[in-house]
């Protein structure tokens, strides 16, 4: 397969091109005992009573940008998705939708990607399919994943298990992957240097989840960022969270990047970030696991699970009132001064 | 962490202007008013209110440029778009301002062709990449914005870029201060006076204020000191019964403002009566492009007519804006208007008083 070459509608044709590009591009680098045989289906087996499964359709523009691509975003999200479910991720499907006209050299940049994330994630990628529209109907490439994890026994995560007086902590710096699209995307005259926190986060799950009994629940802020995550975790409980202002992880630039364009780093989109609701007494323990990874040492508690307000999340602001802090409405738009 | 700003949301010395407004405070019931969004957000992203006495009140004026846009407005942009090779440039939070039947957000769904900037400037660049399209930039805002709609303007007529055009709806604060005080719906006992304004026109706009109504008046910084100082400087003035103009924003207001920009502004726009989103019209206090530039007037381009304008029933935007009712007064409020769909041009912009106390109060 040339790498100045460009995906035509024939690559989606289902006949020869099609099989060219499976073979000599997916099959390269995805190959694998499940994938090579290139059947309808991978047969897999599990010795784990309890699967997680779960799909994501990424969507991302530009698909090149400071710290990531579609690819690694594409095999993080999923991974990530089970991960924070408790789960060990195993197989990831990929179904591509391209656009004719796209340049190969890019979709072998993106294929690479994501078999080095699914290696760095411990994943396999056992089945797929590509479609290709015509130019003009999709906008490059999108892709969906969709993953199967095994349950790690015994975990039982959930906001049934919340309780009051529960700490808060997050992995490092907030709002960097949401900063880094918006640099890339080049729409404001701001120039900072900023990557994507774009990863997989299954090692620190199953560290935390193996060493540490108390983890209430985790998930992933991604688009909505912190703030539409917490949202979720009271909306309609009898608790409610208030996080501390001062506490919070947030790089001078990625601050400096929402000050003057009116944005809230607590509404920005992660992809290496976890929220994690803990035991309190397990929340030094956690936070010195987290730590032990290079990328976590910024991990902080960063507020705690309260009774009242039921159902909202609090911030306490850096001079010492409050305010609601509410899920992020519509898309994110520059005010006017 | 931020260089020039964290020195203003230092917690010591917060704490410590808050104890001195709760001893300079009489106990006698006030009513404060900020005209800028800026200032609108601030109180409700730190939660100043709360920091003061229950019995000064804080409310919003007309200070939100989205939301004193006319709703006329909306609807001619509307139509705007729809003329084919029309591209729509605006500031972000426009777009979703509901007109008579439709907002800019839904027709974009319908195919039209409109790009968000962060500077009039974006949209002349747009205009210079597009030869063929008419680049149409929507602009509001007061004395702040006004000046670099102007130097769009100058550039384009400078560098021979025939595609650009302007449809104002700008507006200049001090006449739509006196209408609120004229309309005798509301005691003020003093101004926060907008900061960024100020910084273009000077200090002396809000003269009139202090000597016919005698009302201090304080132009304010935005950070939360900036704001509680400002509040202790009107205290103050309360107490020792004087009216003047102070200026608490000392490091971006100069007496006589930036004279480059007022010129600039002054060179391409000229007084007009225009029209505010439930306040009427007020003379006098509007943007129109001068005679002089006229090919740079969307209106005069393009010469659309428009049915007569309607606000949603049951809005009180109107009143919400002249500091008569708060958004709490409102049927619509948190009920089936919010962010999402908004009905009013309050609850659109992130500095409108209904999206503000939407998004930072505690709601049930």
């Amino acid at each position: 397969m040339k790498s100045n070459d460009h995906i035509t509608l024939a690559h989606g044709s289902g006949g020869l091109q099609t099989h060219r590009l499976i073979r000599e591009l997916f099959l390269e680098y995805f190959g694998n005992e499940f994938l090579n045989p290139l059947e309808d289906g991978a047969i897999l087996q599990t010795n784990s009573d309890k699967l997680v499964f779960t799909t994501d359709s990424h969507v991302v523009k530009p698909l090149f940008y400071p710290g990531g691509d579609i690819g690694k975003l594409a095999i993080s999200g999923t991974v990530n998705d089970l991960a924070v479910c408790g789960a060990i991720p195993r197989w990831i499907s990929c179904g591509m939708i391209i656009e004719e006209g796209f340049a190969i050299s890019d979709l072998e940049k993106i294929v690479i990607s994501m078999k080095q994330t699914a290696d760095l994630a411990d994943v396999q990628i056992v089945t797929g399919d590509t479609k290709v529209v015509e130019k003009g109907n999709a906008d490059g490439i999108y892709i969906n994943t969709a993953g199967i994890g095994t349950l790690i026994e015994g975990v039982d995560l959930g906001t049934h298990q919340i309780r009051i007086g529960d700490s808060v902590i997050i992995n490092g710096y907030i709002g960097d992957h949401g900063a880094a699209i918006i640099q890339a995307r080049e729409e404001f005259p701001v120039s900072f240097e900023i990557d994507s926190d774009c990863r997989p986060l299954n090692k620190e799950t199953i560290a935390l989840l193996s060493k540490l009994d108390g983890i209430r629940i985790m998930r992933d802020p991604t688009r909505g960022g912190v703030a539409t995550t917490l949202n979720e975790f009271v909306s309609g409980k009898m608790f409610g969270i208030q996080i501390n202002e001062n506490h919070l992880p947030i790089r001078p630039v990625v601050q400096g990047l929402c000050e003057p364009l009116g944005f809230d780093p607590l509404n920005l989109a992660n992809e290496g970030k976890i929220l994690i609701i803990i035991d309190p007494n397990e929340a030094q323990g956690a936070l010195e696991i987290l730590r032990s990874f290079p990328e976590d040492v910024h991990s902080s508690t960063i507020g705690q699970v309260v009774a009242e307000p039921a159902g909202k999340v609090i911030l306490k602001t850096s001079i010492g009132s409050s305010r609601i802090i509410d899920m992020l409405s519509g898309e994110m738009l520059p005010r006017i001064c | 962490m931020l260089k020039y700003i964290d020195e203003f949301r230092n917690p010591d010395l917060v704490k410590s202007v808050v104890s001195e407004i709760h001893r300079e405070f009489s106990g006698n019931s006030i009513k404060l008013m900020e005209v800028c969004g800026g200032h609108t957000i601030t109180i409700f992203k730190y939660g100043i209110q709360k920091l003061l006495p229950d019995d000064i009140h804080l409310i919003s004026g007309p200070g939100c440029p989205v939301c004193v846009t006319d709703i006329g407005y909306i609807d001619k942009v509307i139509a705007l778009a729809h003329i084919e090779n029309v591209i729509i440039a605006s500031f972000g939070d426009m777009i979703r301002v509901p007109g008579s039947r439709s907002s800019l957000q839904k027709e974009k769904g319908c195919g039209i062709d409109i790009r968000i900037c962060y500077s009039p400037m974006d949209a002349v660049h747009i205009a210079e990449k597009n030869q063929d399209k008419e680049i149409v930039f929507l602009g509001i805002g007061f004395e702040t914005t006004a000046p670099a709609v102007a130097a769009s303007v100058t550039f384009a007529t400078d560098n021979g870029i025939n595609n650009y055009s302007v449809l104002s709806a700008h507006k200049t604060m001090p006449q739509a201060m006196k209408v609120l005080l004229d309309s005798g719906e509301i005691d003020i006992n003093g101004f926060i006076c907008p900061g960024h304004v100020s910084a273009i026109t000077g200090v002396h706009i809000y003269d009139f204020i202090t000597n016919e109504y005698r009302i201090p008046c304080v132009i304010s910084g935005f950070e939360p000191l900036d704001m509680l100082e400002s509040i202790l400087m009107i205290l103050r003035q309360l107490n020792t019964g004087n009216a003047t103009v102070e200026n608490q924003y000392l490091r971006s207001v100069r007496e006589n403002g930036n004279i480059h920009a007022a010129k600039l502004m002054m060179e391409v726009f000229e007084p007009v009566d225009t029209e505010w989103r439930g306040i009427g019209t007020i003379p006098g206090s509007g943007l129109g492009i001068r005679q002089k530039y006229r090919s740079f007037d969307a209106n005069w381009k393009f010469n659309i007519e428009i049915e007569p304008a309607r606000e949603y029933t049951g809005c009180i935007c109107g009143d919400i804006m002249r500091g008569v009712k708060t958004p709490t007064d409102c049927g619509l409020f948190a009920k089936i208007c919010h962010p999402e769909d908004p009905k009013g041009s309050c609850m659109v912009s992130d500095e409108g008083t209904c999206a503000t106390w939407y998004k930072y109060s505690t709601r049930d």
